[in-house]
């Protein structure tokens, strides 16, 4: 420290009083923030290993997935948080420079990278959920689809029951469809991946009354007979780790949005820039995790 | 650089007794808001106690329930709502914060030498986080109970409709974890930054090594419960099928998951219990510890043994007997270190000049029952008897002994060891020992009885043992070992409620307490009692701390001195 830095008092400010020097406070934070980064990469870790796991298990489940994700706005999504973890980078340069109109740029250049990046994933997400490509017992379970093949009155399948997949019919109850009771019915041209064993296995029916192209398209796709079983499994697997990698982009805006505030505020200067050191780093960490999760998902 | 100094007292700082963090400010929000480490350590100790009160209860309740054959007080729901709630008090909410965030918040900054920890904002968030868990993990029982055991294993907390707790209990241990997260972040840190000029690693006191291996366990682990607890609510509420073989999930990977943090959160509990041992037993024999640096490393090898041996909870879970035989391997060189520090501890006893007031004895029954504890877990580790004794009271036993035999005890005989620095006024010696003594024989009369009912093959958890799928042998057998260890378990709270009592009495009647009543060498024992806001009023003599003959006992103040002849620390530069 110069002598300059502390001609009114011995300590700054921004030092709180159990520390001797800005440079140990400053490297501590910077510890800290590094351990946390640590417990983020464990959070993640999780999801990655139950991620190794199914695909070493069901390799299949991947293989077929993964073409119902759009590659092109995976990718665009990529350049966008790299660009934005170049800003970031140049934001942190210029508040340890003490360039606070740099440092304002460069917030809020990473600002609009976060928000370009959750609005493509909006529209992905979008279009999985109108799909009804939801993870686990909802799969396929269109709400559009929901109310003429699915009958919420009909029994949970138990021990003894045949399963008996009927095809698309008007009939809205057992006794409409003139079975006996004690079977139950499945109205549907698809049959819920909870109610068997084999879960989508034995779905074989394409009767589907779509008329947009595209979604018929895959509508086919995903009722082939090939198509295997458990295939929500990646769908799964899928918005667990990018639902959980969104909240911490979302995190990440709420971060760089405070930055901004301060850095308005002119709280930051050469001599003081840890918080955006250190909203830096978190922001770097969330683009990795994505730059894993794109190939993962998109890719292999 | 070296302008900026520590050295420069306090005003005021020249007639010590006066001010002291207790009387620094007053008012309920000066210790709500507060940043100073020792009033949060202060509250964390009341509120883990409260909490340890709330989690005897209900054992209580189960000991009530299980003492004679037949329904006595609890229904078979309110029965298994009881031993989860304790469970799930006594591990998220007392063992795996307790020493770390009470004992270790109050004495690590001062036994290192600095002002506070290096984040005193965190730790205050992360006590109300404290806060927040316990709040909501007790207020299950209004929302419809959890009755999965502490476990939570699936498919009992996907599936059960009634049981409506389960979601707010994931949120209450997710949010726990954070808390356990940021303790261990700021200890870390704290030693790595803040260690004052003059105290290197090897000068530092064992318990600040287990603290240590402690906080890195709490960072590496809890992640993994946080994003487990999160994958469960998820299956809970919309169904994904990841822990659900009916949708192509797997449950046993809920068991990996939860054991991965879950075994070495066993360490996070001993680790700091092993700590104070080290502390307690060469501070009352009077004597250097034995073999400092083996009991530092083997808090570190402990730490990374903990991770790779989470398999052997699973041994009856259809893993492949070939990670059978990795995890039971590996579980058995876990006896290594923790051999390696029972034997330098009785090495530090013998020939020590043994001082049996309260500390030590519980240093003593803590020596005994971890012994039992560890050797038992081998029983349960070899792979042909883990059949027998799997998800028996055997295991019940063993872990009490780990457990409360170990943790818990080490954690109240640093309470006592600890109490003249913290309130500045001693306790009863005599009722402290009458009281020690209650509960070493309530324990075992508990527990041990529980090693018998669990070879004999009562599996645990069961909320009866009459009836017609018991014989009439087999009731009446375990109807005696029940009983005495329902008995035990009513001698054991009577010693814990003298505790309370001679401890709330000594805060009001107690003799005031010296600056260093045991003859201890670390820090804390060079500042006051209670000590002053700043910690110390004159720069610390940094030393080896286990160096005790640099002190002399004074007859006039009943505390220990810096030797008169002694004019600087032998030594030192």
């Amino acid at each position: 420290m110069t002598t300059t830095a502390s001609t009114t008092h011995d300590h700054p400010d921004f030092l709180a009083h159990h520390w001797d020097t800005p440079k140990q406070q400053f490297e501590a934070g910077k510890l800290g923030m590094w351990l946390f980064l640590a417990t983020e990469v464990l959070l993640f870790g999780g999801l990655f290993v139950g991620y190794a796991v199914w695909r070493g298990n069901h390799p299949e489940l991947f293989k077929f997935g993964s073409q119902y994700l759009d590659t092109t706005m995976g990718a665009i999504n990529t350049v966008v948080l790299i660009l934005s973890s170049l800003t970031m980078a140049w934001a942190v340069t210029c508040a340890q420079r003490g360039n606070r109109k740099g440092l304002i740029i460069g917030l809020l250049l990473t600002l609009a990278g976060a928000g370009g990046f959750l609005g493509i994933k909006y529209v992905e997400y979008s279009h999985k959920f109108n799909e009804g490509w939801f993870p686990g017992a909802y799969f396929y379970d269109k709400p559009s689809d929901r109310s003429r093949t699915w009958d919420d009155n009909l029994p949970v399948p138990g021990a003894g029951q045949l399963v008996v997949p009927v095809p698309d019919t008007e009939a809205r109850s057992i006794e409409e469809l003139g079975l006996p009771a004690d079977i139950l019915v499945e109205i549907s041209t698809v049959v819920p991946p909870g109610q068997g064993p084999s879960g989508l296995e034995e779905l074989a029916l394409t009767d589907t009354v779509h008329t947009d192209d595209h979604a018929e398209h895959e509508m086919h796709a995903l009722q082939r007979e090939d198509r295997p079983a458990n295939a929500h499994m990646f769908f799964n697997i899928y918005f667990m780790m990018t639902g959980l990698h969104g909240l911490h982009v979302l995190g990440g805006v709420g971060v760089m949005i405070w930055l901004l505030i301060g850095a308005v505020k002119g709280r930051f200067n050469e001599k003081y820039f840890t918080p955006v050191d250190l909203g830096g780093l978190y922001w770097h960490i969330v683009d990795l995790i994505w730059i894993f999760l794109f190939p993962l998902f998109y890719l292999i | 650089m070296t302008t900026i100094d520590t050295t420069k007292p306090t005003p005021g700082a020249e007639t010590p007794p006066v001010d002291n963090y207790l009387t620094h400010s007053s008012g309920i929000m000066s210790w709500l808001g507060t940043l100073d480490h020792k009033r949060i350590g202060v509250m964390y100790l009341v509120s883990i106690l409260t909490a340890f009160f709330l989690g005897g209860m209900f054992a209580m309740l189960v000991r009530l329930e299980l003492m004679f054959p037949g329904e006595q007080i609890l229904s078979q729901d309110q029965y298994n709502m009881a031993f989860t709630l304790h469970g799930v008090i006594m591990v998220f909410l007392v063992i795996i914060p307790s020493v770390p965030a009470s004992l270790g918040n109050f004495v690590l900054p001062i036994m290192l030498g600095a002002k506070d920890v290096a984040f005193p904002r965190l730790n205050l968030f992360s006590y109300y986080l404290w806060v927040t868990g316990a709040v909501l993990a007790v207020s299950t029982v209004f929302f419809g109970g959890v009755d999965t055991g502490w476990t939570l294993y699936v498919p009992y907390s996907t599936t059960g409709t009634e049981m409506n707790g389960i979601l707010l209990l994931t949120f209450a241990v997710f949010v726990l974890g954070f808390s356990s997260i940021f303790t261990g972040i700021n200890f870390i840190v704290t030693i790595h930054r803040l260690r004052p000029p003059g105290m290197t690693w090897f000068r530092m006191p064992l318990f600040l090594w287990a603290i240590y291996a402690t906080g890195i366990l709490q960072v590496m682990a809890t992640p993994v419960i946080g994003i487990t607890v999160a994958l469960l609510a998820v299956e809970r509420l919309f169904g994904i099928g990841i822990f659900d073989p009916a949708l192509g999930g797997d449950p046993v990977l809920f068991q990996h998951f939860f054991w991965f943090y879950s075994h070495p959160a066993v360490y996070i509990m001993i680790l700091p219990g092993m700590g104070i041992i080290s502390e307690l037993i060469s501070v009352h024999s009077h004597k250097h510890i034995f073999g400092y640096k083996f009991i530092a490393f083997s808090s570190v090898a402990i730490a990374i043994f903990s991770f790779i041996v989470w398999g052997h909870h699973m041994f009856l879970s259809g893993q492949s007997p070939l990670m059978n035989v990795v995890f039971s391997a590996i579980t058995f060189s876990v006896a290594i270190p923790s051999a390696v520090k029972v034997f330098n501890w009785l090495a530090t006893l013998y020939k020590g000049s043994i001082s049996f007031n309260t500390p030590m004895l519980y240093a003593l029954s803590f020596l005994v029952l971890f012994t039992i504890s560890g050797l038992t877990g081998l029983h349960l580790g070899t792979l042909a008897t883990d059949i027998h004794l799997h998800d028996t009271y055997f295991v019940v036993a063993h872990f009490h002994y780990t457990m409360m035999g170990g943790a818990l005890i080490a954690m109240i005989g640093g309470i006592h060891h600890w109490w003249p620095k913290i309130t500045g006024r001693m306790y009863s010696e005599f009722l402290g020992r009458t009281a020690c003594g209650l509960i070493f024989v309530g324990f075992n009369l508990t527990f041990f009885t529980q090693f018998m009912l669990g070879s004999k093959g009562m599996p645990r958890r069961y909320h009866d043992y009459d009836g017609p799928n018991w014989t009439p042998e087999a009731t009446e057998l375990f109807g005696t070992y029940h009983f005495w260890s329902s008995i035990g378990s009513f001698v054991m709270a009577a010693g814990f409620f003298l505790i309370a009592f001679y401890l709330l009495h000594s805060l009001f009647r107690g003799k005031k307490a010296p600056a260093n009543p045991w003859g201890g060498r670390s820090l804390e024992w060079q500042c006051a009692s209670p000590p002053p806001h700043d910690n110390f009023s004159e720069p610390p003599h940094v030393g080896d701390p286990y160096d005790f003959t640099v002190l002399e006992w004074d007859e006039q103040e009943q505390g220990y001195h810096w030797r008169h002849d002694l004019k600087h620390e032998p030594g030192e530069a």
